[in-house]
């Protein structure tokens, strides 16, 4: 195959820019506190202190870089002042320096060449490359109108680019944290309570008398503040109640843990309701007040009892009723955790659904121990021009499908992309920056096709992942160590600003986003969005408006404000749900009104053949998808996946513990590496697991190259959800190879 | 099933997935120490019993070779030691709990007067050797009028000495396979039995082969014996230990140890010995260089083998 | 005085972030780790159990690796910290032998390594890195002759055991069970 735009691999140019730079990071953190002199060891050594905020998941906690006089980041510390931390990280942020310290790192612009018909990266100046972006997309907004320059984003970068297209004319702006990730759950809460559950959730775990999970593994899924409060909870003898199919660490500290068949939990959820409902065990004055659809729901769950769901999810009916009388006796400080990765079997916003419907019976919106009302900061736009209004936006990408999304949707700009007839909205640029495309869309021949097709594809990165052998552009940015981002406001249980600020210079050539888009941006003579010279000044202005100074959040890092409004119902009031009547939907006119079933529906799902076993997938607790898989401090920790096998499969199979194996999937797709087997009573018979984010086939990753496996690449059949286009990646069956199997050509 | 794994990848060279902090070094080390214990140990006797004469290679010859045996084996002990430029340290303090620091303080001793023991013997083995010095030749002389004072402690220090080989292993009850007070006897053992065989090498008189070749026999049927009670010692211990000799007894040093040490290491040269014994032509050569080997890879696979068990918990 | 902690297994989540803690806080090279976490998995499913423990040096109160070290280089410290001078220590691996725990590395700088309960930490009254960091707290680390004390309290009210007691070395780190 001869494409337009090959993968260029960018190992083959030797990235010989670190000699040019020069600067060099200490590996290993600097010289720890001397333990020689047993009698008289020195104390801790005085570090300048940096505040900054985590950028290695999406849960923003507030630390402090620790940064020696040689200008070695030493270590990162939760900022105690931050209650989504409380002065503790989890260990990809406290092993957050190996972002900053990969020797494998972008260091210098890339521009894509073509020598003796080889396709490659040459090093470029900034200069050459931001003018070559700048005349593309110039050229492209002549020629097809702004609208078609689109932005892939996840994290702080994403806002600087957003607001570059936005000047620019165009709001195709998406991410995959909503279409594969949290999207399915956010528009079932949305249909019910009116409002989702936000990021970081408004879930009031710490003050749980009873928390259900449904797959959300909290404890692999290291979101700091969620683990820190389960753990209090568990203090607090909260009764834990765990669905899952695998026993997960969350399971084996629950007091309930339900195996559930994978693909089935909709039949538990219904049963569950049916249960609170026909014993009588639900919120009644809750459901009274604040709930529309009742009489509806009770007569659509009327046959789905306890018996029904356990021929269909494997759990016994009495640990079903059991279970539900649990839940209802805390109540309403029970919590059914809405979980966050969502998108699994394509009718994930029915079971989101269920899930709110749930909550909704036991009464724990806005009661303690249940979800919470959050509150923040408003943090003052920085004054710029108003924006021109596009043509046409992401919406228009639908084409009438999806119609209750919210937000936009990665697979719909990617489809947009792929010219063909009736494709009224083309897209033919891309800006990428923080986020890995390749690993985290499981759409890929789609996701190959429109990268083939686009103008110009640009990748912001930190480092040369998968995404970046695409493009026609690299960009370098600095790590979050190095730079200053944008005050973090998330709203939670209390306001609070945390500052970030470059707690050293930035490496190599590399630059902050906000520097990137703002030089773009004057390219294109939008210098008008972009008043600043220095990001420092946006921030500045931003405090001066709070009533703060820099000077005081250098110093403090953490400002926390008292809340000004009540985090729960106040007991008897009139509370009004920011649904369309002010209520509680059981029964969504909205859902019906759209075409879809008002209430959810149990279907089943295709099962495993003979031979095949349902590939799920999860997190570790030290790495976050592909983006710490070369940190060299994580890997330390956890080099490579495993895929977890029953011991009677693997007598089966005759497999043993280490052993490596292919993967292949009921499409014939073979995995890339092989991966170790591990033996364990944890996993079911019918499925296998596998954490995800290793398997990078890049090799300048150093570390991360070859290290097990991708469970995208083994996600062929997708199944979208109707209602908001979530991509459901839980469809997909796998058996084993033994002997390495022949290769072709890959990618 | 129950399973055990490291949750976060601990995988410390030399460490995981099993200790293999002692290579060569060690037995080697064990060995010589062990051999110049023997050597030294019928040397000293024999003089104390008056019988230097008649036994001219035990007394004279076999001891020239240990002050090379001890300096090199101290070498190998120096090799092992990976932060080497504080190897001094070791002669700072006393530590009379560290097997260690005994070994280090045993071989200063007995080093010193392995070297004067083979010295004053030089002049017969190399009649035509001058010692220069007149100091050194007064020396020399006195030496060899109280040679019986030299004897003395040579005898005690080498018990100590071979004892030390096996107490050195035996220290460590953390290794379930060393945990045994039995290695220290046994180490003895073996070590007088492999000096006993350098000894019949060097020998060219027909009666103190003889002598040295009954000890012989009868260290190697104490040798066997110890090694039995080790072993069953073991299997009637904890799990541990129970795993321990079962490396030995159908595990994988099950075959070096029965053919190398047991059979062709002890057992056949044992049975050539009395062969002799019994008038049958054999080349001494043949059992004597047998022990050794047989001497050597024992301490081999006890180091091994012992880095590989460990407690379970 | 007398340093000990206690873990609770009951709460860990395996997280590992102790061992990075420490790895960052002690400088320990990669590849080596004076921290590791150990998962134990037993029963059939769907009847499965899980022990998770964060496992270090257990500053044994009858250690053995002090006690065959051959120059002194392995000591008590105040509080019963088992340490070891690095300038003392000739890398001989006895103690490393000695240790039924492995919890001592050779350092590639040729001492040996381990755990040192960050007493560096401890005499400015911070607690060692690895406590300091867990997300789930379940970790405690205190004085077993102050009666007051967060650890004493802890072992008063909960089942505990340690690692190989058989081995005779009196463990200072108590895993709550
Ligand atoms: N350490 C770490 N933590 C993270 C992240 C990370 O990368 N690393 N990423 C963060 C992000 S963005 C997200 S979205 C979250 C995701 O974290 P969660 O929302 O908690 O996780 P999921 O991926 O939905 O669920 C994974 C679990 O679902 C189980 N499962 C599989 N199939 C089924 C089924 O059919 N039914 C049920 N009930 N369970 C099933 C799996 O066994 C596994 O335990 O994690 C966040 N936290
Ligand atoms: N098969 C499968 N697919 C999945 C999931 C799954 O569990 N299994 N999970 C889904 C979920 S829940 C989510 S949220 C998505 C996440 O998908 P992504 O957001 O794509 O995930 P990451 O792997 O974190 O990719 C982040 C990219 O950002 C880069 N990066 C890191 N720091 C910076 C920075 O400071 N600046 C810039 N410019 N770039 C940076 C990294 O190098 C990496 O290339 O994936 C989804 N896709
Ligand atoms: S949860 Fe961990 S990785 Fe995520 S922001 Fe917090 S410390 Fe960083
Ligand atoms: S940091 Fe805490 S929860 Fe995480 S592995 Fe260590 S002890 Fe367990
Ligand atoms: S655990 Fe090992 S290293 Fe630590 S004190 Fe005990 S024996 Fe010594
Ligand atoms: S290696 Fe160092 S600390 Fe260990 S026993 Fe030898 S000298 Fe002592
Ligand atoms: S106490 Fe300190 S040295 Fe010991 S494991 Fe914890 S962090 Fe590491
Ligand atoms: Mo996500």
């Amino acid at each position: 195959m001869h494409t337009r735009r090959n993968f260029i691999k960018i190992s083959s140019l030797g990235l010989g820019a670190a000699a040019v730079i020069g600067g060099s990071v200490k590996w290993a953190v600097g010289a720890a506190p001397s333990q020689k002199l047993s009698g008289g060891l020195k104390s801790t050594p005085v570090w300048k202190k940096v505040s900054t905020y985590c950028e290695v998941c999406f849960w923003k906690c507030a630390g402090w870089a620790y940064v020696s006089e040689e200008g070695n980041i030493q270590k990162i510390i939760g900022n105690d002042n931050d209650p989504q931390c409380n002065g503790r990280l989890c260990p990809r942020g406290t092993g957050g320096v190996g972002m900053y310290s990969d020797p494998d790192r972008l260091k210098t612009p890339l521009m894509r060449v073509t020598i003796n018909g080889e396709q490659t990266y040459r090093e470029a100046s900034w200069e050459e490359a931001l003018d070559f972006i700048a005349k593309k997309m110039k050229e492209i907004a002549e020629k097809h109108g702004p609208e078609s320059m689109a932005l892939f984003n996840h994290g702080s970068s994403g806002k600087y680019f957003t607001q570059l297209l936005n000047a620019f004319g165009s709001n195709n702006v998406t991410a995959p944290s909503f279409a594969q990730c949290r999207g399915p759950r956010d528009t079932g809460f949305d249909l019910t309570f009116g409002e989702s559950v936000s990021s970081p959730e408004v879930t009031d775990i710490r003050d749980t008398r009873c928390l259900v999970l449904i797959g959300s593994h909290i404890g692999e899924n290291m979101h700091n503040g969620q683990v820190q409060e389960m753990s209090e909870a568990i203090d607090n003898g909260a009764t834990i109640i765990t669905v899952d199919p695998r026993l997960s660490t969350a399971a084996s500290k629950s007091k309930y843990w339900l195996p559930i068949k994978p693909s089935t939990d909709i039949a538990l959820l219904l049963s569950w309701i049916h249960v609170l409902i026909y014993d009588d065990l639900y919120n009644k004055d809750y459901v009274a007040k604040y709930g529309e659809g009742f009489n509806e729901l009770k007569e659509h769950v009327r046959n789905f009892t306890p018996e029904w769901a356990y021929g269909i999810t494997t759990l016994k009916p009495e640990l079903i009723r059991h279970t539900a009388r649990e839940m209802a006796n805390a109540a309403p400080a029970t919590l059914i955790h809405p979980g966050r990765h969502t998108s699994w079997y394509g009718d994930d916003v029915q079971r989101s659904r269920a899930i709110a419907i749930l909550n909704g019976l036991l009464g724990s919106w806005g009661n303690r121990g249940g979800i919470f009302f959050k509150e923040g900061i408003k943090v003052p736009d920085f004054p710029h021009p108003e924006y021109p209004k596009p043509q046409w936006s992401w919406q228009d990408t639908l084409n009438g499908r999806y119609p209750l999304a919210k937000e936009s949707i990665t697979n719909t700009i990617i489809e947009a992309s792929i010219p063909g007839e009736g494709n009224e909205h083309q897209i033919k640029g891309w800006i990428v920056s923080g986020t890995n495309l390749v690993v985290s869309v499981p759409l890929k021949e789609q996701l190959m096709k429109a990268m083939q097709s686009l103008d110009l594809l640009v990748v912001v990165d930190t480092m040369p992942m998968e995404i970046t052998g695409f493009a026609d552009v690299v960009l370098p940015e600095c790590t979050y160590l190095e730079r200053y981002d944008d005050l973090r406001a998330t709203a939670h249980r209390e306001p609070t600003l945390v500052l970030r600020m470059p707690a050293v210079e930035p490496l190599y050539e590399t630059k902050p986003a906000w520097w990137i888009a703002k030089q773009i941006g004057e390219r294109l003579g939008l210098g008008a969005y972009f008043n600043y010279t220095d990001f420092k000044e946006v921030i500045d202005w931003q405090l001066k408006q709070l009533g703060l100074t820099l000077d005081e959040m250098e110093r403090i890092g953490v400002k926390r404000y008292a809340r000004k409004t009540p985090a729960y119902i106040e007991p008897g009031a009139d509370h009004q749900f920011k649904t369309a009547s002010g209520k509680i939907q059981f029964n969504s006119m909205e859902l019906q009104k759209a075409g879809f079933d008002s209430m959810p529906v149990y279907t089943p799902h295709a099962q495993p053949e003979d031979g095949f076993y349902r590939l799920i997938y999860g997190r570790a607790p030290m790495h976050t998808f592909s983006r710490t898989a070369n940190n060299r401090n994580l890997v330390a920790l956890m080099p490579e996946n495993a895929v977890w096998v029953n011991p009677q499969v693997a007598e089966l199979w005759g497999l043993k513990k280490d052993q490596h194996v292919w993967l292949k999937n009921q499409q014939g797709v073979v995995s890339n590496f092989s991966v170790k087997v591990r033996v364990t009573e944890r996993i079911r018979w019918d499925s296998v697991y596998i954490v995800h984010g290793f398997g990078h086939k890049y090799k300048p990753l150093t570390y991360a190259f070859g290290r097990g496996v991708n469970d995208t690449e083994l996600i062929s059949n997708v199944m979208i959800d109707p209602i908001m286009g979530g991509t459901g990646m839980r469809g997909n069956f796998v058996t084993f190879i033994k002997d390495e199997p022949k290769k072709e050509a890959k990618l | 099933m129950k399973e055990e794994l490291f949750a976060s990848g601990r995988n410390i060279p030399n460490i995981d997935p099993y200790l293999n902090i002692w290579h060569w070094q060690i037995p080697g080390y064990l060995f010589l120490g062990g051999l110049a214990a023997g050597i030294l140990f019928f040397a000293s006797f024999f003089t104390i019993m008056g019988k230097q004469h008649k036994m001219e290679a035990t007394v004279r010859k076999a001891p020239m070779i240990v002050p090379f045996a001890l300096v090199i084996g101290l070498f190998m002990l120096f090799l092992d030691l990976k932060h080497k430029l504080y190897f001094w340290q070791l002669y700072t303090t006393v530590r009379y709990q560290s097997p260690m620091s005994w070994g280090a303080w045993v071989l200063m001793a007995i080093t010193p007067l392995s070297i004067l023991w083979a010295a004053s013997y030089v002049r017969e083995l190399f009649p035509r050797w001058d010692w220069k010095y007149d100091i050194l030749k007064t020396f020399e002389k006195w030496i060899i009028a109280n040679r019986i004072l030299l004897a003395w402690p040579l005898a005690i220090l080498s018990v100590i000495l071979g004892i030390y080989t096996g107490i050195l292993l035996s220290a460590f009850n953390a290794r379930p396979l060393w945990n045994t007070s039995i290695l220290g006897p046994l180490f003895l053992v073996s070590g007088m039995s492999t000096g006993a065989a350098v000894i019949m090498l060097m020998s060219k008189d027909h009666k103190e082969r003889k002598i040295i070749g009954r000890i012989d026999i009868l260290l190697i049927i104490v040798e066997l014996f110890f090694i039995i009670h080790l072993l069953m010692g073991f299997l009637a211990g904890s799990e541990a230990q129970i795993n321990a000799a079962n490396l030995f007894l159908g595990g994988r040093f099950t075959a070096p140890f029965f053919a190398f040490v047991v059979i062709l290491g002890l057992i056949f040269p044992a049975v050539l010995e009395t062969l002799e014994l019994r008038g049958f032509k054999v080349p001494i050569i043949v059992p004597a260089v047998l022990i050794l080997l047989g001497g050597l890879i024992f301490r081999f696979l006890m180091v091994e083998a012992g880095q590989i068990t460990r407690y379970l918990y | 005085m007398r340093y000990a902690m206690a873990i609770d297994t009951r709460k860990c989540v395996g997280c590992s972030d102790c061992v990075v803690a420490c790895q960052t806080e002690n400088n320990v090279p990669l590849g080596f780790c004076r921290d590791w976490v150990v998962e134990v998995v037993d029963g059939t499913y769907p009847n499965v159990s899980i022990e998770l423990r964060s496992e270090r040096c257990n500053h044994c109160a009858n250690s053995p690796c002090v006690r065959c070290c051959p120059t002194g280089a392995s000591h008590f410290e105040d509080g019963g910290i088992v340490l070891v001078e690095h300038d003392k220590c000739i890398g001989c691996g006895a103690c490393i032998q000695a240790c039924p725990y492995d919890a001592r590395y050779s350092h590639p700088d040729g001492y040996v390594d381990k755990c040192t309960f960050c007493i560096h930490r401890v005499r400015e009254g911070k607690n060692p890195a690895c406590v300091s960091v867990c997300p789930t707290k379940c970790m405690s680390f205190g004085d077993l002759d102050d009666p007051n004390s967060k650890i004493v309290n802890v072992l008063k009210n909960r089942k505990f055991k340690s690692l190989a007691p058989e081995a005779g070395t009196k463990p200072q780190i108590f895993y709550l069970i």
